[in-house]
C-alpha cells in the first residue's frame, strides 16, 4: 500500500494571506501534524468577489488560473467554508455552459475540502493536542455550514482542546452580515445585522470566538471593538493548533 | 404600472427603517415564525421528501402550463363560472371594474390577496367610487393606515398593539369614545363586529388563490381567520384574482403542496380554513354566491417560463424565505419597496417591473442561504439573485465606484507575479500604521464597512511573503 | 387576438412548444385522470386516536357518543357546560333533522345562516386523522354559512367516515360527484378561526367561530 503522504495544496485565501497569515500557518501546522505534505501553489483570488457581483469573465479567469496552479496536489485546503464552497461547489456551475471547462472544474471541485472538516471527515482526526484556556462560543458561517454541512466537527475538535470549555451561541446558523461585498455596499444594513451577532456574543459571556472564516471574524471582530468588547476573536485554526501567541484578530500589540 | 414603487431608494429605505423603534419592536415579535416553522418539520418525518414530491409537481406543471391552462379554463366553465385572461396589471383592473359596473357594484369585501396589491386594484376601485374592503385582520388594520403589507403572510407585522388601538379609536369613531381597547381581545371583537357588518352587505367577494386545479376547475384558498370565505360565499358574486403559475394539475397534487405551505407559512400542520371553491351555487345549494369568475393574471410570467428564473415560478407564497433572512429581519418587508419583500421579493420583483427599479433588491444580500435552506418549494434563490447581478453588470447598472474597485482588484489577481508584490507592500504598510490598536476606525474607500464597526488591521507581510521566505522557494 | 390567445402563444413560445405534441397532452390527460398521489404521511394511520389528537391539538373539543341518537343531548350539553344559550340551526340533513330534538329544551332553527346565529350544527362529510380535519361540504343538508357565521361551531362526524389522510377524502370525493367534479364548496376545517395579527398574540373568533365542538359517533 502507498505509504506516501498526501500531497495537500493550501489554498490560503486573500483574506487570510494578506490580513492574518498566522491562520495560514495554523492550517499548516494542523495539516502536516495529520501527516500531510502541505505545498503552497503561487496563488491569488478563487474569484468569489467578481462572481458574486456578477462578473462571471474574471470569476472564470480567476477560477482557470486557480485550478491550474494547484493541479498537481491530491487535494486543495482552505481555512475558509466560503472560498472551499466557491472551489467545491460553484466553479462547476461557473463553466456549466462550456462542457469541456465543465468535466476539468467537476474533477478539480473533487478535491476541494474546508480546512476542519477535511481533518475530521477525511483524515480521521479525532483530537487536537493544543491547550486553550478559556470560555469560547463559536459562530458558524454560512457557507460552510450550508453549501458544506460543516456543524459538528469543529465543535467536535474544540472539545478536545485542554481548558476550554465551549458555550453554544444564540442563532449561531444566522448570518452575520458580512456577505463580502455586501459589508461594503449596504454598509448600514451590514451594521444593523453584525450589532444583533455581537449582543448574542455578549450574552454568553464567552470570552473568546471563534469561526472558520476570516471574512465573518473580521466583521464581528471590528464591530466588538467598536462597541469596547473585550471578546478575543480568532479563527479556529489557531487554537487547534495552538497558536495563539498573535495578537487577536482586531487587538493591537 | 401598478403601485408606487420604492425600490431604488432601497438604501434610504433601510436607513429609515433601523431607525424607527417602533418597527424594531414589532419585528423582533416575528422571530417566533422560525422556531415554529423548526418544530412543524421535524414532527414530520415526510417532511423532506414532501418538499421534493411539490418541486416535481410544480416542474412538471411549469412544462405543461399551456395545456394545464386549458384544461382548468375548461372545468371551470363546465361547473358555470367564468374565467377572464388578463395580460398585465391594467388588464386585470379593466376587467375587475367591468364586472362591477355591470352589476353595479359599490362595495367589495376583499380576502388577502398578493395578486390585488400587484395590479393596485384597491386603488382602481376607489378611484371609482367603489368601496373595498380589505377583510383579513392584518390588512384591515393596514388598510385604516394607508399602508402597504409588510409581509405576504403577516402583513401587519410592522404595527404594534398600540398603533392598532390608536387607529381603531380613530376610524371607529361610531363607537362609544371610552370603550377599554386595551387588550388584544377587545381589538379582535371591534374588528370581528365592523367587518361582519361588511361581508355581509358586500356586493362583491374578491379572493386570491393559493392554488388553481385543473382537474376539476377549483381554487383553494387558506386562512386561519375565515376571512377569506365570509367573503367568497356571503355577496352574490365571487371573483378570484390569481396568477397563471399557481395551477396544479390535481386535488392530490394540491394536498401534497397543502402539506408543506401552513408548516412553512406558520408552522402549523394546516391552517383553519382550507377551502376549495367550484363555480356558482347549485340548484341544491341554499347559500354561496350566484356567480364565479376568475381573472388570470400573466403580468410576466409566461416571460419567466424557459428562462433562468423560471424556478421562482414554483413560490408558493408562504413567506418562509423571509422569515429567516437576516435583511428582510433587520428591515422589514416596507423597505423593499413594492409588493414583494424578502428573498422572494428580491428574485421576482425585477421579473415584474424590470431590473432598472428593481435591481437594487438582489444586491442587497449576503447569499447566506437560509431563504434557500426553508424554501419548501427548493428554489434556489441565491443563484437566482446572483443571475440578476449578472444581468446588472452586463448592463453596466451597478455604481461605477463598485464596479471600479472589482476590476482594480481582479486586474492584481490576474496577475499572481504583480499580486503578490503589491499585496506584500500594501499590507506590511497597512500593518506599520495599525501596529498599537490593531485596527482602523476610519480607512480611505472604506467607510460602508468603517461606519458602523472597526477594520482590523493586517498583521504585516503576506502568507504566501512568509512561506516563500521560510521555504527558500514558492511550492 | 385574444389576450387569452396571446398568453398561451407567449407560453408556449417561452416552452418552445406548440402545444400539438401528443406526447404532452397524453402526460397531461394521463394525470388527470389518474390523479397519482405522492408522499403520504404514515401518522393517519393511526385512525381514529389520531384524529382525536390532532383535533385536540388544533384548539377544538371533541366528545364521543355510541349513537346518533344520542346528538341531542350531547349538544344540549355541550351548550349548558360552555354557559351557551339553548339554541341551535342546522341544514337539511336528513340525519340530524329525524333526531329527537323534542327531548331537548333546545330552540332549533334550519336552513342558512344570516349571521344572527349563536350556535351552528353540521355534519361532516369526513374526518382526516393526519390533522384532525373535519371535511365539509355545501348543500342544503350542510349550508356552508352555518361553518362560518355562527360564533359556535358543532360538528358531528362519525367513526366510519374518519379517513386517514386527504387524498382519501378526495377519492370519496369523486366517487359522490363523480371524475372532475366538486361541489359549491368544500371546507377543510381544523379547530375553530383564530388570527395572530396583532403583535402575534394568538385569539380566537377572528371572523369565523370561537369554538368548535366536534361530537364522534359509533362504538
Amino acid at each position: 500500500m502507498d505509504k506516501s503522504p498526501l500531497r495537500v495544496g493550501l489554498f490560503v485565501t486573500c483574506l487570510v494571506d494578506l490580513m492574518r497569515p498566522s491562520v495560514g500557518f495554523a492550517a499548516v501546522k494542523l495539516l502536516e501534524d495529520a501527516g500531510c505534505k502541505v505545498f503552497v501553489p503561487e496563488q491569488t483570488c478563487c474569484g468569489q468577489p467578481a462572481y458574486n457581483s456578477g462578473d462571471r469573465a474574471n470569476a472564470k479567469a480567476l477560477a482557470r488560473q486557480t485550478m491550474a496552479a494547484f493541479k498537481d496536489c491530491d487535494w486543495v485546503v482552505a481555512p475558509s467554508g466560503s472560498c472551499a464552497g466557491m472551489l467545491a461547489k460553484h466553479y462547476p456551475e461557473l463553466f456549466a455552459d462550456e462542457p469541456d471547462a465543465a468535466r476539468e472544474a467537476n474533477v478539480f471541485a473533487a478535491k476541494c475540502r474546508e480546512l476542519v472538516s477535511f481533518l475530521t471527515d477525511t483524515l480521521g482526526v479525532t483530537s487536537v493536542a493544543s491547550s486553550y484556556e478559556g470560555v469560547a462560543t463559536y459562530h458558524d458561517s454560512c457557507s460552510g455550514l450550508r453549501e458544506l454541512g460543516i456543524h459538528d466537527q469543529p465543535r467536535k475538535l474544540l472539545g478536545t482542546v485542554k481548558g476550554l470549555s465551549l458555550v453554544e451561541l444564540t442563532d449561531a446558523d444566522v448570518c452575520c452580515g458580512f456577505g463580502g461585498t455586501f459589508a461594503a455596499k449596504y454598509g448600514e444594513l451590514s451594521g444593523a445585522i453584525v450589532t444583533k451577532k455581537c449582543a448574542n456574543i455578549v450574552s454568553t459571556e464567552a470570552d473568546t470566538l471563534l469561526a472558520g472564516d476570516l471574512g465573518c471574524l473580521m466583521n464581528m471582530a471590528g464591530r466588538l471593538a467598536r462597541e469596547g468588547r473585550k471578546v478575543k476573536v480568532r479563527h479556529v485554526a489557531e487554537v487547534l493548533a495552538g497558536m495563539t501567541d498573535d495578537p487577536p484578530i482586531g487587538q493591537g500589540q | 404600472m401598478t403601485v408606487h414603487v420604492t425600490t431604488p431608494r432601497f438604501k434610504l429605505n433601510v436607513h429609515e427603517a433601523l431607525g424607527d423603534p417602533r418597527l424594531q419592536r414589532a419585528m423582533s415579535h416575528a422571530g417566533n415564525l422560525v422556531p415554529r416553522r423548526a418544530s412543524a418539520a421535524e414532527r414530520l418525518p415526510e417532511f423532506e421528501a414532501l418538499r421534493d414530491s411539490a418541486r416535481d409537481i410544480k416542474n412538471h406543471t411549469l412544462a405543461h402550463l399551456d395545456l394545464y391552462l386549458e384544461a382548468y379554463e375548461k372545468r371551470v366553465t363546465e361547473a358555470g363560472g367564468h374565467v377572464h385572461w388578463a395580460r398585465d396589471a391594467e388588464e386585470a383592473r379593466q376587467i375587475f371594474l367591468k364586472l362591477c359596473a355591470e352589476r353595479g357594484a359599490k362595495r367589495v369585501t376583499k380576502g388577502k390577496s398578493m395578486i390585488s396589491e400587484e395590479i393596485g386594484l384597491n386603488e382602481a376601485l376607489e378611484a371609482q367610487g367603489i368601496e373595498a374592503i380589505e377583510t383579513d385582520l392584518g390588512e384591515y388594520i393596514i388598510q385604516l393606515r394607508h399602508e402597504a403589507p409588510s409581509h405576504i403572510i403577516a402583513p401587519a407585522i410592522h404595527v404594534t398593539r398600540d398603533d392598532v388601538e390608536a387607529d381603531f379609536r380613530k376610524f371607529h369613531t361610531h363607537l362609544p369614545a371610552d370603550r377599554d381597547l386595551t387588550k388584544p381581545e377587545t381589538l379582535l371583537a371591534e374588528a370581528r363586529e365592523i367587518l361582519r357588518q361588511k361581508f355581509l352587505s358586500a356586493d362583491i367577494g374578491v379572493t386570491g388563490a393559493n392554488f388553481l386545479i385543473a382537474e376539476t376547475g377549483t381554487s383553494i384558498i387558506v386562512t386561519n381567520e375565515g376571512n377569506g370565505d365570509l367573503t367568497q360565499i356571503l355577496p352574490k358574486v365571487h371573483v378570484v384574482v390569481a396568477s397563471l403559475e399557481k395551477i396544479v394539475p390535481t386535488l392530490d397534487d394540491a394536498a401534497q403542496l397543502l402539506r408543506v405551505l401552513a408548516r412553512s407559512a406558520t408552522g402549523q400542520d394546516m391552517s383553519v380554513y382550507t377551502t376549495l371553491s367550484t363555480g356558482p351555487r347549485r340548484p341544491q345549494d341554499p347559500d354561496g354566491p350566484q356567480e364565479y369568475h376568475v381573472i388570470l393574471l400573466d403580468n410576466g410570467r409566461s416571460s419567466m417560463l424557459g428562462t433562468e428564473f423560471a424556478d421562482m415560478l414554483r413560490c408558493i407564497r408562504c413567506g418562509a424565505c423571509m422569515n429567516h433572512c437576516p435583511v428582510y429581519q433587520a428591515v422589514g418587508g416596507h423597505a423593499y419597496g413594492w409588493v414583494y419583500p424578502g428573498p422572494m421579493g428580491a428574485v421576482l420583483t425585477p421579473s415584474l417591473i424590470g431590473v432598472k427599479e428593481g435591481g437594487q433588491l438582489p444586491n442587497a444580500s449576503t447569499f447566506c442561504g437560509r431563504c434557500e435552506s426553508v424554501c419548501p418549494m427548493r428554489i434556489p434563490l441565491p443563484k437566482m439573485m446572483r443571475h440578476w447581478r449578472e444581468r446588472e453588470f452586463e448592463r453596466h447598472l451597478e455604481p461605477a465606484a463598485v464596479r471600479y474597485g472589482l476590476g482594480i482588484w481582479a486586474f492584481f489577481a490576474r496577475r499572481p507575479a504583480l499580486y503578490r508584490f503589491a499585496a506584500n507592500l500594501g499590507m506590511r504598510a497597512m500593518a506599520l500604521v495599525g501596529r498599537k490598536k490593531g485596527r482602523f476606525a476610519w480607512a480611505p474607500l472604506a467607510s460602508g464597512w468603517t461606519q458602523a464597526r472597526d477594520l482590523p488591521a493586517p498583521q504585516g507581510a503576506t502568507f504566501q511573503a512568509q512561506w516563500r521566505a521560510r521555504s527558500g522557494a514558492l511550492r | 387576438m385574444s389576450a387569452r390567445d396571446e398568453i398561451l402563444a407567449g407560453v408556449r413560445r417561452a416552452l418552445h412548444v406548440s402545444g400539438a405534441e401528443t406526447p404532452r397532452q397524453a402526460a397531461v390527460a394521463d394525470r388527470l385522470t389518474s390523479s397519482p398521489r405522492g408522499v403520504i404521511p404514515a401518522r393517519g394511520q393511526g385512525g381514529v386516536e389520531t384524529f382525536k389528537q390532532e383535533a385536540v391539538r388544533a384548539a377544538a373539543s371533541l366528545s364521543e357518543i355510541a349513537a346518533l341518537e344520542q346528538v341531542p343531548a350531547e349538544i344540549a350539553r355541550y351548550l349548558r357546560d360552555n354557559n351557551l344559550p339553548a339554541t341551535v340551526r342546522l341544514g337539511a340533513d336528513p340525519r340530524l333533522t329525524a333526531l329527537p330534538w323534542g327531548e331537548t329544551t333546545l330552540e332549533i332553527g334550519h336552513g342558512p345562516s344570516d349571521g344572527s346565529d349563536l350556535n351552528g350544527l353540521s355534519v361532516a362529510f369526513a374526518g382526516i386523522a393526519e390533522t384532525g380535519t373535519l371535511a365539509l361540504v355545501s348543500g342544503a343538508d350542510n349550508p356552508t354559512t352555518l361553518n362560518f357565521l355562527p360564533d359556535n361551531h358543532m360538528v358531528v362526524v362519525f367513526r366510519q367516515d374518519v379517513v386517514g389522510d386527504m387524498e382519501r377524502v378526495f377519492s370519496r370525493l369523486r366517487a359522490v360527484y363523480g371524475a372532475g367534479q366538486a361541489p359549491r364548496t368544500l371546507n377543510f376545517v381544523t379547530g375553530p378561526s383564530r388570527s395572530a395579527d396583532i403583535e402575534q398574540t394568538l385569539l380566537f373568533g377572528a371572523h369565523g367561530p370561537r369554538r368548535l365542538h366536534i361530537v364522534l359517533v359509533g362504538g
